[in-house]
């Protein structure tokens, strides 16, 4: 017999410390690299030392005779293999057909040529090196700009142009807008290519069983059943009797919402030798071929009246796609022109973009995916106006927000904000780092010599994405609600967490629910054999898309026990709180413990009603979600070094309600310090042979403790209508809102020496440049 | 290649295997003893996902080949907590500020920050920062781990 347990506190809402964390900070939890089967081979592959090259010949006779070699593979063994596959579609785009392994030429540094597969770690890394590939290197390009002009190497032969798609965007009347105004900012603005660099690599263990003709593969993935349903077309395999586990997934941020040429291969290898297989991508390897972001060069041109007020935006976006298409590649700088109007109220916009290929890598969703570059461009261009009418940041920002009675607010790029009070943000924001004053000591600061900025983004964000048609692969999610039969609760997120906490996060919302313990819930993620079909973990979706789905499931769920309790006090009507069903007639109380026991012993069942407890909701919101915020940041720029300190970092963030304030903070800070990354520090560097240069953390400066500020956090709560938990999403806020904040501070500290714009990362040499060139 | 034999004493326990000597030690750790708390995020040294404790100082196990440690005693995160399962305070802390998300750079992070307390008991913010420099972490921005040390230093640990 169960205990019976009462809980009247919430649990939704409360700084609670997380339920995963036991199993990580013992280390004892199961990454894919940790994961060991009988019998296991381990591969590694050849790759591509040039970044465009014709493939002469490749000679495995001496890897092969190497003692433990099993088997090597090439393009010519794979070529019924589906090839890499690419999820988005534009009227026109070209897709390359990228093999799991290269064919007659390679197109990019990193490239696979071939697979070595042997008893050892050891022994398959030295025979790879045995691996003798004759390569005719061709010339590459790996500036998109230089790809695009005329004569420009062709990354694909069959394309002369470089050019995959071009796609155009326009809402209200553009030429209007800047027929009107009274000023037009123009800015060239870029956002460079970045590395996501999640701690673990990406790895894969594969394992097919022959007699049952069934696949199972461990995979570092967000996505895992999507890839499931993809890998399984590219293997020519049932779907049903492919079993696909993402393990522990030591972060993604992007790079992980993809499915990648290894995974098919390592499926492809196993079936073939008949033998398990791991394949573990090194720090080099990631860095090479794993997806990168951004690298966009942006042209805005701004419309404004002479008293601030904007009334139009137009950008040339060209995107560096890299050499082939990744899952998502093609529709990420779609984003960026959904969110080009920012927080603001003007409903004139007309984009331009260009997808180009070069010799690099595929860029694709890294952490904000398109609406980091635009919210680091509308920001940029509202600073520059607001310099060129001599108007305070802020003011200028007040004066153009969207009004909190605007909600609904349809935007000119077509979407439909859902709700927020975007000068609340602003103001708690100022009041925070006591902004009037500061702009004071600034002014004095300035007396003195010394350079300080004062830098404001106010952000807004679109997330949680569904519904479907908005989508490339379905805008719901799943959950399904187990009561066992002690009442002991087990969850299934469609969702596949990898840190955000929602094993967590979700016990709170069904301990709520249910009133049951924390401790008496788990939740299941990220095996397709156990949960029912998910979309997964992306655009701040987790909370936002699968909390309303699991609510929605335990909305189901109390209903039958309701039905169940009704007939076990043989009452007409019960309420069901804290766990306890109670006749309110005569006070009699039954709890969810022994309901779920009676409703699995089924010795009588209520009408209509079939015996247990289980309960599946697959739930669409109706739109996407909104939340918004603005960050200050203070700074102050070392003449001498060129050095950016920061002196203070203010976040007023609104995500909507929160589950658990504690992990917002987590994903805000972790948010912030890659956006402070992509200002400051971060950049993939390719040389004009493809090679990337900044192609290790000794080369690739990513952010340390010593280099972070302390983030000064607070909110404001402005529930989205969306969804019944009134949630908004919180993954990739930090990262949007933080980068044009740093940006706008030290361009407002170089203001004084006449800069008007820096292109990121605000690196040492560069400011320090800029500092000196503008004393001589 | 010629195998060599070493001993080393993990978590305690006395290890006698015979091994390559190019094997790194974090391999050793990890295949051949199955230890698998401490992870490989980089290779080179730069990462600290790696870091166990050898004869009490921390260390990047992958750059480092299991003979060098023939001898040694070492202690991993699986040997942190006590036998009967009690946390080590700073585990304890980790746990209790939200000092992890994704959890692959936090065995690391943890055997680091004992060493950082255990040097130096109380540590300022700065201290503590510039404790953690050799450990890369991608997903917390450091608040929730500086705010961990702080409260293990406190606690004593």
């Amino acid at each position: 017999m169960a205990t019976t347990v009462t809980r009247i506190e919430k649990l939704v809402g409360k700084r609670l410390r997380r339920k995963e964390d036991p199993r990580l900070i013992t280390g004892t939890a199961t990454y894919v690299e940790d994961i060991k089967r009988p019998g296991m081979q381990h591969a590694v592959i050849v790759r591509s030392p040039h970044g465009a090259a014709n493939i002469k010949g490749i000679d495995t006779t001496k890897a092969a005779a190497l003692p433990g070699v099993s088997a090597i593979f090439t393009g010519k063994d794979i070529t019924h293999v589906g090839s890499v596959v690419c999820g988005a579609d534009l009227p026109g785009l070209r897709k390359p057909v990228h093999h799991i392994l290269a064919q007659d030429r390679v197109y990019f540094v990193g490239h696979p040529v071939a697979v070595v597969v042997a008893s050892d770690r050891y022994i398959a890394a030295d025979a790879a090196d045995l691996v003798e590939v004759d390569y005719d290197v061709t010339q590459a390009v790996t500036d998109p700009e230089k790809a695009l002009a005329p004569g420009a190497p062709a990354v694909h032969p069959e394309w002369p142009d470089n050019t995959a798609f071009l796609y155009h965007q326009t809402g209200g009347d553009i030429d209007k807008a800047f027929a009107d105004a009274d000023v037009i900012i123009k800015q060239r603005i870029t956002s460079q290519r970045l590395v996501p660099n999640a701690m673990e690599t990406r790895g894969v263990v594969a394992e097919w069983l022959q007699a049952d003709r069934a696949l199972t593969l461990f995979t570092s993935t967000q996505i895992p059943h999507l890839a499931r349903t993809i890998l399984a077309g590219q293997l020519g395999i049932d779907e049903n009797r492919f079993r696909l586990i993402a393990p522990e997934v030591g972060g993604g941020f992007g790079s992980k919402l993809n499915v990648y040429a290894e995974e098919a291969l390592m499926g492809f290898i196993t079936m073939k030798i008949n033998k398990p297989v791991k394949w573990i991508e090194s720090r080099r390897e990631n860095f090479q071929v794993t997806i990168q972001g951004r690298g966009h060069v942006d042209y805005f041109e701004l419309a404004a009246k002479r008293d601030g007020t904007m009334l139009g935006l137009r950008l040339k976006l060209i995107q560096d796609l890299g050499a082939y298409h990744q899952l998502l590649t093609p529709a990420i700088p779609t984003l960026s022109v959904l969110m080009m109007p920012g927080l603001y109220n003007f409903r004139n916009i007309d984009a331009d973009v260009v997808g180009v290929f070069t010799n690099c890598v595929p860029t694709d969703a890294y952490r904000g995916a398109g609406r980091p570059e635009a919210t680091h461009g509308i920001e940029r261009m509202v600073d520059l106006l607001a310099a060129e009418l001599n108007m305070d940041p802020a003011a200028i920002r007040f004066k153009n927000f969207v009004q909190p009675d605007q909600f609904p607010f349809p935007t000119a790029t077509g979407l439909n904000y859902d709700s927020g009070d975007y000068g609340a943000t602003l103001q708690k924001a100022m009041d925070m780092i006591g902004y009037d004053d500061l702009r004071k000591q600034q002014a004095a600061a300035r007396a003195a010599g010394r350079l300080m900025g004062i830098g404001i983004s106010t952000y807004g964000e679109l997330c949680a994405f569904g519904p479907s048609p908005a989508t490339p692969a379905g805008g719901w999610e799943s959950a399904t609600v187990r009561i066992e039969p002690t009442g002991k609760v087990t969850v299934h997120t469609g969702t596949s967490p990898h840190g955000q906490g929602q094993e967590t996060s979700f016990a709170q919302i069904a301990a709520d629910e249910l009133g049951v313990p924390m401790d008496d819930i788990i939740v299941l993620h990220g095996d397709t054999a156990i949960i029912p079909y998910g979309i997964g973990t992306f655009g701040s979706r987790n909370t936002a898309v699968g909390g309303p789905a699991l609510y929605y499931a335990l909305q189901d769920i109390k209903e039958k026990v309701k039905k169940f309790g009704k007939m076990l006090l043989d009452a007409e009507e019960v309420t069901f709180e804290n766990g306890v069903c109670r006749d309110p007639k005569t006070g009699k109380e039954i709890t969810i413990q022994t309901i779920a026991g009676a409703a699995y012993r089924a010795m009588k069942l209520p009408p209509d009603t079939d015996p247990g407890l289980v309960a599946t909701k697959f739930w669409e919101p109706s739109n996407f979600a909104f939340p918004f915020g603005a960050h200050i940041i203070v700074s102050e720029v070392d003449r001498d070094t060129g050095e950016i300190a920061i002196k203070r970092y203010v976040a007023v963030d609104d995500i909507g309600n929160q589950l658990n304030p504690l992990l917002v903070d987590g994903q805000l800070h972790g948010g912030a310090a890659q956006g402070l990354g992509q200002a400051l520090w971060e950049q993939a560097v390719y040389d004009d042979n493809g090679q990337l240069i900044t192609g290790e953390f000794m080369d690739y400066c990513m952010p340390r403790a010593r280099m972070m500020p302390w983030i000064e956090s607070s909110h404001t709560v402005t529930p989205s209508p969306v969804n019944p938990l009134g949630v908004k999403g919180v993954g990739e806020a930090g990262t949007i809102g933080s980068t044009p904040a740093m940006v706008n501070s030290v361009i407002d500290a170089l203001s004084t020496l006449g800069v008007r714009h820096i292109d990121m990362p605000l690196t040492n040499e560069k400011i320090w440049n800029l500092v000196n060139g503008a004393k001589a | 290649m010629t195998k060599q034999i070493i001993s080393v004493t993990i978590n305690g326990a006395r290890q006698t295997h015979e091994v390559e000597p190019r094997l790194l030690l974090i391999h050793y750790l990890r295949e051949t003893l199955g230890l698998t708390g401490a992870h490989i995020g980089c290779e080179t040294s730069l990462c600290g996902a790696c870091t166990v404790e050898l004869n009490g100082k921390a260390i990047k196990s992958c750059s480092m080949f299991a003979v060098q440690a023939n001898g040694a005693e070492i202690l991993t995160i699986e040997g942190l907590a006590s036998a009967d399962g009690k946390l080590h305070p700073m585990q304890e802390a980790f746990w209790n500020e939200h000092a992890l998300q994704c959890g692959f750079c936090t065995p690391g992070m943890i055997m680091v920050s004992k060493q950082l307390v255990e040097r130096n008991p109380h540590p300022t913010d700065v201290e503590i920062r510039e404790g953690l420099d050799g450990n890369l972490c991608r997903c917390t921005g450091y608040q929730h781990i500086v705010n961990a040390v702080r409260a293990a230093a406190k606690a004593g640990a």
